[in-house]
């Protein structure tokens, strides 16, 4: 059915309201990338089937089964929430779901065993709302992913999508939405941080007839997945941002670029622009307005650099991602070199929002400059381990902590990474700073794509940094020289710290190479690629002068300058770390004294990770009389 | 016509004009290794870096590429400031690490104090310094027999699928001229000649005998030009002295 008319289109979303308001109970299952990893399609098929059977799926039953996207606390899933009771059960299994029928949709009563429970106290939570994962959060981009079916049109209108459109359209000249979105604050949540609205802007006042819209899903940092939960959780939210921004600039063209490796957001897209086609939502004469936009998804090929925006339109264009030199702003000469808006998905998902409830409501989100909330994928040592949505400013510690339930296995913290392989390290000293684009730029990493990688105790540094030089090694399209060539001598003089083969003057020699990194590069990439070396070298340069100095790694992790043995006064012979070993280098009878062979030993530290009562310890495999290099340090 | 001050010297240079034009009008030299005037500049090498401002930019400094950023009135231009020479040594010696043999880079490298590199010397060394001017000639051109391959470090010019023999290569030899650091090879006799592991047959003047251009490259500028492709069969200095024949009056032999 096609909508024409406002009046329509507020006739629909009534009904989509009533219609949802029928149900009497709603099986939501989390069927987010987490999720499905899991094995929650199982779970949602098992449910279908399990509903049918009994014929509980009739209409006059009132109840529902739909699967979402995300609901965030990835670590506990598969999930399923119960509504409107607000019900989470946690490791669903497709054993489990016949409990949940008969117990709790038909018996009214929670089924204990599959409640989350606290990290930290232990106590079983019924509520999902009153779990500090959720109680902390405030959902902007991410409103409606795991609340909607990403394939049901009606759904998502009844849970407010397009009505920012709607206002956009009707109440509100281009030049009126632009203004809006200036006024709300909003900033690139790609990682840039560029003023939406000033981007916006400058498009608009381009010249040129044919211009373009472009969304951005190529995330590709490690450990990052904000983008994909929402273009494969509610992909309406974006498509409406980008029509209100293809008003707003003049454009009647955009593209959605999708990553290689996220096949299952390109079908939920795909559906969604089908669903708004056909409603009229999307194609000519938008809800009647006399406004045509249509949108295109494409595909990329596998290339990180394809995330940087020059590289992206190249590719879309068809010819290589490569990047060039930006001395002309994109919206002026963009995609054909023709005027382009380019956004983050994130971006675009809080523009139907930020037109729904206001500028000044968005604004009144957040810190000084960096308004609203932003989307975090929290992962490493952490508890809870998920997607989450806070409000700019929130504190690392109240991230980590009353989010993210504290660190695993309560080790100590020791850093947390944002920003992927632009961004870096925070320590501990600076748990409390509130987290925004400025604050985050100070202290020597970014915001990023949102990612959040929490370390302990056992990480090393210099390995950290290894890392992400690593994985940008591979992913460098090497046109410019700094860039190819440096990141490649930047792995080599890492490299040689972890092995043990560092020389005196190697920090200086890194930091050289950093600099000319950071000023010669072509694009972000390379420029901002030396950010995990730098920042570990600002908050850790102890840790990389003892690998140099001493041949040492404090952390105990760089496998060629590190030996393990157990303590035997401590050992309490209890087997873990025989287990544990996958190389089968420790040797002891239960209830006695564990001994690692230290020929067969490879330093991968599982026994020391395992052992429960502190019983081994590493020390620098030169030195081993001495004492604990972390001891040492401090 | 904007007026740009590139290191205190005025020039005055036509819009869509360049940095590094400017420069060089202005007599002021910059090092580059992925520029060529025949060529869209493409900001590869990063050797050209400059610091540019304005009037009014409260003394803020970019720095840019001098080869793609393009002039506008005012403009200040320095183009050996400390930051400058850092990148540009820090550059060279990258490639000196790659290239340790190569005696453009090693002279480059020279001129910026670097006579060792304090890299990693590349295992395998190299004259490719993968300005991609070969490629970009060929582009040019509209041949396109040659690209880059793969990516970063494992970055390479080769044919399609790194097979000898590029089916689109016209043997025009203009990838080898225009490399600055002779990498690339390629083998000529008054019969053939060979490039990219493919053998074209020459096309010999009648007249003076020389083997002045491959089979395929006549074609491919006969079908390019739109002229037939006997309009190749003559050199262009025996067709020079055989059109001046049919004008009268030119001709010393009458």
């Amino acid at each position: 059915m096609r909508i024409e008319s406002r009046e329509r289109f507020e006739t629909f979303q009534v009904r989509a309201g009533k219609q949802a308001a029928r149900i009497k109970t709603r099986i939501v299952v989390c069927c987010g990338p987490g999720c499905l990893a899991s094995g929650s399609q199982d779970v949602a098929d098992a449910f279908a089937r399990e509903l049918k059977s009994r014929g509980l799926l009739e209409k006059r039953q009132k109840i529902e089964c739909k699967r979402t996207g995300c609901h965030g606390l990835c670590e506990a899933g598969p999930l399923v929430a119960l509504e409107p009771a607000g019900i989470l059960y946690t490791r669903v299994k497709p054993r489990n779901v016949k409990d949940i029928i008969e117990k709790t949709v038909l018996g009214g009563k929670v089924v204990e065993r599959l409640l989350f429970k606290d990290p930290v106290n232990g106590k079983r939570i019924e509520k999902y709302g009153e779990i500090s994962f959720y109680r902390n959060q405030t959902r902007v981009s991410m409103r409606n992913v795991g609340r909607v079916d990403p394939f049901d049109l009606d759904d998502a209108v009844a849970n407010g999508a397009y009505s920012g459109l709607v206002k956009a359209l009707f109440d509100n000249t281009p030049e009126e939405v632009v203004d809006a979105v200036d006024h709300s604050g909003l900033r690139g949540r790609g990682g840039a941080g560029f003023a939406t609205g000033r981007k916006w802007r400058s498009c608009r006042g381009a010249k040129g007839d044919r211009k373009f819209v472009i969304c951005n899903g190529d995330e590709g940092d490690p450990g990052a997945f904000k983008d994909r939960a929402i273009m494969e959780g509610d992909p309406h939210s974006i498509l409406e941002g980008m029509i209100i921004g293809a008003y707003a600039i003049g454009a009647h063209e955009g593209y959605v670029y999708v990553r290689n490796e996220y096949p299952l957001a390109v079908v939920s897209l795909e559906a969604a622009m089908a669903d708004a086609r056909k409603a009229g939502l999307l194609g000519d004469n938008i809800l009647g307005s006399g406004f045509d936009f249509d949108i295109r998804i494409s595909r990329g090929g596998g290339a990180f650099v394809c995330g940087e925006s020059s590289a992206l339109m190249r590719s879309i264009e068809g010819k290589v991602g490569e990047p060039r030199a930006k001395y002309i702003h994109g919206t002026d000469r963009g995609l054909h070199d023709l005027p382009t808006v380019l956004n983050n998905v994130e971006t675009w998902s809080h523009v139907g929002a930020i037109l729904q409830k206001g500028a000044d409501w968005f604004a009144a989100m957040g810190t000084d400059k960096s308004k609203g909330a932003k989307a975090f994928s929290l992962v490493g040592k952490v508890r809870n381990t998920g997607l989450i949505e806070l409000p700019m400013g929130t504190t690392l510690r109240r991230i980590i902590y009353e989010i993210g339930g504290g660190i695993q296995g309560d080790r100590p913290f020791k850093a947390v990474q944002t920003g992927g392989p632009s961004g870096g390290v925070i320590p501990e000293s600076l748990l409390d700073l509130p987290v925004d684009y400025e604050k985050l730029e100070e202290n020597g990493s970014m915001m990023g794509s949102g990612g959040m990688i929490v370390m302990d105790d056992r990480t090393c540094m210099v390995d950290v940094a290894r890392y992400f030089i690593d994985f940008l090694i591979e992913e460098s399209c090497g046109k410019c020289v700094p860039c190819r060539e440096g990141l490649k001598q930047m792995h080599n003089l890492l490299d040689g710290l972890t092995l043990g083969k560092g020389r005196q003057g190697d920090i200086e020699r890194i930091e050289r190479l950093a600099r000319g990194m950071k000023l010669g590069s072509l694009c972000d990439l390379g420029r901002s690629a030396t950010n995990p070396v730098l920042s570990t070298l600002r908050h850790f340069r102890d840790e990389y002068e003892a690998h140099i100095d001493h041949g040492a790694c404090p952390a105990g992790i760089c496998r060629e300058l590190t030996a393990f043995e157990i303590l035997e006064d401590v050992c309490d012979g209890c087997h873990l770390c025989v287990k544990a070993c996958p190389v089968d280098a420790i040797e002891g009878k239960a209830k006695k004294m564990h001994v690692i062979d230290d020929v067969k030993c490879t330093a991968c530290g599982e026994c020391f990770n395992v052992c429960p009562i502190d019983a081994i310890r590493h020390f620098p495999k030169n030195n081993p009389a001495g004492t604990s290099p972390r001891e040492e340090v401090a | 016509m904007p007026t740009v001050t590139v290191d205190g010297k005025a020039v005055e240079v036509p819009e869509g004009t360049f940095v590094l034009e400017a420069a060089r009008k202005a007599g002021i030299h910059i090092p580059t290794l992925c520029h060529h005037e025949a060529l869209e500049p493409w900001g590869g090498c990063r050797l050209c870096v400059v610091d540019v401002t304005k009037e009014g930019w409260d003394g803020w400094c970019k720095l840019v590429v001098a080869c793609l950023f393009p002039v506008e009135d005012g403009l200040i231009v320095h183009t050996a400031t400390e930051r400058i020479i850092e990148t540009r040594t820090v550059v060279l010696d990258l490639l000196l690490a790659r290239c340790p043999d190569t005696p453009l880079i090693r002279k480059l490298a020279r001129e910026h104090g670097i006579r060792k590199t304090t890299f990693e010397v590349n295992p395998e060394p190299t004259d490719c310094i993968l300005c991609g001017l070969c490629t970009r000639v060929c582009d040019h051109i509209g041949v396109s027999a040659i690209s880059a391959a793969n990516r970063g470090v494992g970055r390479e010019i080769a044919p399609p699928f790194m097979e000898d023999g590029p089916p689109d290569c016209t043997g025009c030899l203009s990838c080898a001229e225009i490399c600055p650091t002779d990498h690339i090879k390629y083998r000529a006799s008054m019969q053939s000649r060979t490039i990219w592991g493919k053998t074209f047959d020459m096309v010999r003047c009648p007249t003076c005998g020389r083997a002045h251009i491959t089979k395929e490259q006549a074609a491919f500028e006969a079908r390019r030009g739109k002229v037939p492709e006997s309009y190749f069969e003559y050199c262009d200095a025996c067709k020079r002295k055989k059109t001046a024949q049919t004008i009268d009056g030119l001709s010393r032999t009458g």
